[in-house]
Parts: C-alpha cells; sequence; structure tokens
C-alpha cells in the first residue's frame, strides 16, 4: 500500500505545502458491521492519492456502496479508521459533516436530479444550499454546464433531457463547487456503452483538472480498458488493487478515441461529440 | 438577505404543492384561535364576576328591634372574637333603608313604605369565602346539631348570599374545566396538523433533502424552509382567525354590550382588544412553530 501510495504522489504538484501530502482517501483496517450481523467490509486498507482516477470493483454486496457511504460519513466505521486528506473523519463532530461533503462531490446511478427544477437550477441548487453567493452561482454554473457540455440544454427539466445528459447534469452538481475528491457510485449504471464512454470521459476530464475521482461500476470491459488502478471487493475485503498497465497521460480526446476503439463502438457517440470545450481547462 | 428568499420561496413552492394539508392544518388553527378567542374574554369575565361575589361575601345577622344599644355593643364584641372575623360593621335600620334605596331603580317602592320594614344587622366579613359557613355556624350555635343556640338573643336570622356565591363558584369551575380542556384538545389538534403538514412536506421533498445533504448543506439550512413553512401555517391561520373574530366584534358584541351591562362590563375589566390579538397571533405562531420544531426532530434526521 505505502509503495502505491508513493508511487502516485508524482501525480500531484510539487508545490503543495507539506502537510497536504497525505492521502486524500486512506482506510486502515476499516471494518463496518451493520445492525443484525451481517459484515460489509472487513478490514479493509486503501489508500488513494491526490489527482489518482480509481475504479472501485466487485459484484453487488461486496461492500462498495457501504464504502462510498463512510467517505461522505453517511455511514461511520464499526472499527478502523477512514482519513480524508489526513484527518480521521470518524471523530467528526456532526457539525463538521456538511463542511466535509462540500469537499467531496457524488454522482449516482440514478442522478437524484429535482425534477421540477430546470438543468440550471439543478446545478445551482447545490451552490444556494451551501449558502453561496448569487455573483458565484452566476459564475460557476453556466462554467461547469460548459465543461459537461450542456450550455444549449439550461432551461430544460431533467425529464426532456437523455439519461447520459441528465447524468452530466448529476456530475456538473457535483463538480460546481469544485471539490478537491469525486465519488461516482455506478455512473454509467444506467446508460449504454456509448453513452458511458461520455460519462467516463467527462470524469476523466474532470480528473485532469485534479481533482481525485473514484468510480464505483461492475462494468468489467469498461475498467479494464481504462487502465487506470483498480481495487476489487470481494465480500468486504480487497482482493485487487493494481495498477493497469499503460498508465500514461494521455489527453481527453485520446482517452475517448481509444476507449471507443477498445470498446469496440462508433464516434459518433453521444459524449463524444458533446464535449466541444475541453481546451478551457486541459 | 438571498438566503432569506431562498428559504421562503423553498416554504412557499412546498405549501403550494401540499394544498390539501397546508388547507387542513390552516383551519384547525383558525378554528383554534378563534375558540381560544372568545373562551379568553369569557374566562376572564367568569373569573371577575366570581371573585367580585368572592369578595363581596359577608353574613348579615339580623337584630330583633328591641335589642338594647348595651347587648348591640356586646354582640359586637362577641362577634369580632369568632375566629376567622374579619371585620364586622353595625348597620342600622336607617342604614339598611338607605342602601336599599340606593340600590333600587324604582324609589317609589321605598316611598310606598309606610314604615321601616328592614332590621337591624351586623355586617360580618371573612378573611376568606370558605370560612363563613364556619363563622356562621359558630354564631347561630348550630354547630353541635340539634336547636340553634344563638350567641345573643337579639340574633333573629342570618341572610347572606352563601347559596349564590356557591353556585356561581360551581357553575364557573365547570365552565372552566370545559374550557380548558377544549382548549387543550384543539391547541393538541392544531399541533397535530401542523405536524402532519410538515411531515407530508418533508416526505414530497425528500429529495431535495437528499441532494441537501450531499452536496453538504447544513442542517439548519435544510430545517428553515419547513419551520418558515409551518409558521406561514400558524401565521395565515392566526390571521384569518383575527379578521373573522374583529368582525364578530364590530357586527354582534359591541351593539349587544350597549344593551347589556355584563358584556359592555367586560370590556373593562378583560384585555383590550389589540392585546388580545396580538395574544392569539403570537400563540398561533407559536403552537405552529412547535409543531413543525417537533416533527423536524422526529421525522428530518440530517
Amino acid at each position: 500500500m505505502a509503495r502505491r501510495k508513493k508511487k502516485n504522489v508524482r501525480d500531484e504538484e510539487p508545490r503543495r505545502p507539506r502537510g497536504r501530502r497525505a492521502p486524500i482517501i486512506e482506510l486502515s483496517d476499516v471494518t463496518k458491521v451493520y445492525p443484525g450481523g451481517h459484515m460489509a467490509l472487513d478490514r479493509v486498507n486503501l489508500a488513494i492519492g491526490r489527482g489518482e482516477f480509481v475504479f472501485l470493483v466487485g459484484p453487488t454486496g461486496c461492500g462498495k456502496s457501504t464504502l462510498i457511504k463512510m467517505l461522505i460519513r453517511e455511514l461511520s466505521a464499526t472499527e478502523g479508521a477512514v482519513k480524508i486528506a489526513g484527518r480521521d473523519i470518524g471523530a467528526l463532530p456532526e457539525k463538521k459533516i456538511p463542511q466535509l461533503r462540500r469537499n467531496i462531490g457524488t454522482v449516482f446511478q440514478d442522478f437524484k436530479l429535482l425534477p421540477n427544477r430546470t438543468v440550471y437550477d439543478n446545478v445551482a441548487y447545490a451552490l444556494q444550499v451551501i449558502g453561496a453567493s448569487r455573483a458565484e452561482i452566476r459564475d460557476q454554473v453556466p462554467a461547469t454546464l460548459r465543461l459537461v457540455g450542456l450550455s444549449t440544454k439550461l432551461h430544460s427539466y431533467p425529464d426532456q433531457l437523455s439519461g447520459g445528459e441528465q447524468q452530466r447534469v448529476s456530475v456538473a452538481r457535483a463538480f460546481v463547487n469544485h471539490p478537491p475528491l469525486l465519488l461516482a457510485d455506478e455512473p454509467s449504471g444506467n446508460l449504454d456503452p456509448v453513452t458511458s464512454i461520455g460519462i467516463m470521459q467527462l470524469l476523466y476530464r474532470i480528473n485532469k483538472t485534479g481533482t481525485t475521482v473514484v468510480v464505483v461500476t461492475h462494468d468489467r470491459e469498461m475498467v479494464d480498458n481504462m487502465r487506470r488502478r483498480v481495487v476489487e471487493l470481494y465480500e468486504g475485503r480487497v482482493v485487487r488493487d493494481e495498477v493497469s498497465g499503460g498508465y500514461t497521460e494521455e489527453s481527453t480526446t485520446e482517452f475517448g478515441l481509444r476507449m471507443q476503439a477498445e470498446m469496440g463502438v462508433g464516434r459518433e457517440g453521444e459524449g463524444l461529440t458533446n464535449g466541444h470545450d475541453q481546451g478551457s481547462l486541459l | 438577505m438571498s438566503r432569506l428568499i431562498f428559504f421562503l420561496q423553498e416554504a412557499l413552492r412546498a405549501l403550494r404543492r401540499n394544498g390539501a394539508p397546508t388547507l387542513a392544518a390552516v383551519v384547525t388553527t383558525v378554528v383554534t384561535v378563534i375558540l381560544l378567542g372568545v373562551l379568553i374574554p369569557i374566562f376572564q369575565t367568569t373569573q371577575a364576576k366570581s371573585e367580585q361575589v368572592r369578595s363581596e361575601l359577608n353574613i348579615h345577622f339580623g337584630l330583633y328591634d328591641d335589642a338594647t344599644k348595651a347587648e348591640i355593643n356586646a354582640l359586637q364584641g362577641k362577634l369580632e372574637a369568632v375566629p376567622h372575623v374579619e371585620e364586622v360593621a353595625f348597620i342600622s335600620k336607617g342604614e339598611a333603608l338607605a342602601t336599599l334605596r340606593s340600590e333600587l331603580k324604582d324609589k317609589s317602592i321605598v316611598e310606598q313604605l309606610h314604615t321601616n320594614p328592614l332590621p337591624a344587622s351586623f355586617e360580618v366579613k371573612a378573611d376568606d369565602a370558605a370560612n363563613l359557613p364556619g363563622i356562621r355556624a359558630t354564631v347561630m350555635g348550630t354547630e353541635n346539631g340539634g336547636k340553634p343556640q344563638p350567641i345573643s338573643p337579639i340574633i333573629s336570622n342570618p341572610f347572606d348570599r352563601q347559596q349564590a356565591s356557591q353556585q356561581i363558584e360551581e357553575v364557573t369551575s365547570a365552565l372552566k374545566i370545559v374550557l380548558t380542556v377544549m382548549t387543550a384538545l384543539l391547541i393538541a389538534a392544531s399541533l397535530m396538523l401542523v405536524g402532519n403538514t410538515i411531515r407530508l412536506s418533508i416526505y414530497t421533498r425528500r429529495r431535495e433533502v437528499e441532494v441537501m445533504r450531499l452536496v453538504g448543506a447544513t442542517r439548519w439550512f435544510i430545517r428553515w424552509p419547513f419551520m418558515i413553512e409551518g409558521v406561514v401555517v400558524g401565521f395565515v391561520g392566526g390571521l384569518v382567525a383575527i379578521l373573522v373574530l374583529w368582525l364578530g366584534k364590530i357586527t354582534v358584541v359591541d351593539p349587544l354590550g350597549d344593551s347589556f351591562s355584563f358584556l359592555a362590563a367586560q370590556n373593562n375589566s378583560t384585555l383590550s382588544f389589540p392585546a388580545l390579538v396580538a395574544i392569539l397571533f403570537a400563540a398561533s405562531v407559536l403552537v405552529s412553530t412547535i409543531g413543525s420544531g417537533i416533527t423536524l426532530r422526529r421525522f428530518l434526521r440530517v
């Protein structure tokens, strides 16, 4: 674990102050037993450095979702410590939990969009409820929607959008306040392969801005082709943690093209044509 | 400022979406406040009336006309020595007639009397209304049963308003219990209905709540719109009820007050209308706030 941590530190900007060098996510001997005795996680050890792109895979019921919920303190560990940016969040007082969550963007399989609000309002909502000023909202929301390729659909309602577009809105909402960590729980679970690549490409682009991205999925093919670090859980234990071959820097376009080629889907995919202004961030 | 607007927008949006339960809560609040608005003056009037009667409570011991001055003075001393007696006053035949004359509107009745039929008497005031029967028994010598043996032979008979006062007390205490129970039940009903409205609102807005939690909204940021929702219910309910009460006051009570002294008197002894309005308004807002607060505590775990 320690070796891998070191390896990933290289990806970080060299000028970071010393205190911030701790891995952004660090689990040590984390065990979660649900009331009733079911053991969801069994002494899990895991460290994810800043700026990493990590896949969390495993069959249903292996503890992936439990792990994600622990990272945002929706659940607490029964034993062991969960550290975010070097801080044990198990010891975090109730009052500090919102602050933790403001630094973690979350994306879910079911999008969790508000059906009676427009795309713009859905994204703005995330800023409103953390007390952002109007100026910030006016500034950040259009920029983020441009990033996810939805600047033409600001005033559409979620039910007027395709699944892929809805997931983009949800990514935009998670990323609108630029959290250093983005968690995506089965972001492409409801989407077809082409659309999924589009979402992955978007997450990859966000990762390239320096945000650590953790993606939970059970799409093995996608994971194998993306050549990123893969952590596999099985019955609550980490059974595989490896950096796939060819862990090279590539631009978002290169990444998209390679993904298309390897997954054997056409280049007219929705996700690819929508990403029209990558240049602004990369 | 923008936060306040946000909270208000959220609260009003939720109220519009939950029309029926909101209306139920508002209507219950209206009924409760109207009843409170009627009960409080009634309560105060009966209280005042009962206290007035209670404070007037005294016993007159009538004397035979042939009583001598010495006998009367001796009796006064004896009466003052009876336990719980606070004040003893001698009322002569002439004084009694003068009092009667002043109490009667139709003076001619008195004028038609050729002789003074009223006896001289001692007016005995007790330190507390509850002690009057004891004083009466002691003076009349009836405490051991058997034939009455008054403490002085010049006492003819006692006359008092004991029965009247007892009746007033019985009626008012029964009335008070009924009114209190009714008010308590209605307040409980409004609390529960406001709570129910908020609970439904939490349910219909569970997605918003979920999103707010996920993006890191603070506990109170999430709660405020619900709290405001409850307060708006109380505010509107209170406003409508006060309007109804005000209409009732100017159309029914005020005209009646001119012809019924009982109603008119109440205006002096009870709260002024603005004070009553302020109390009712505060009560309705308070009840709805408590209702939503309890519900949030129970059903909104954030």
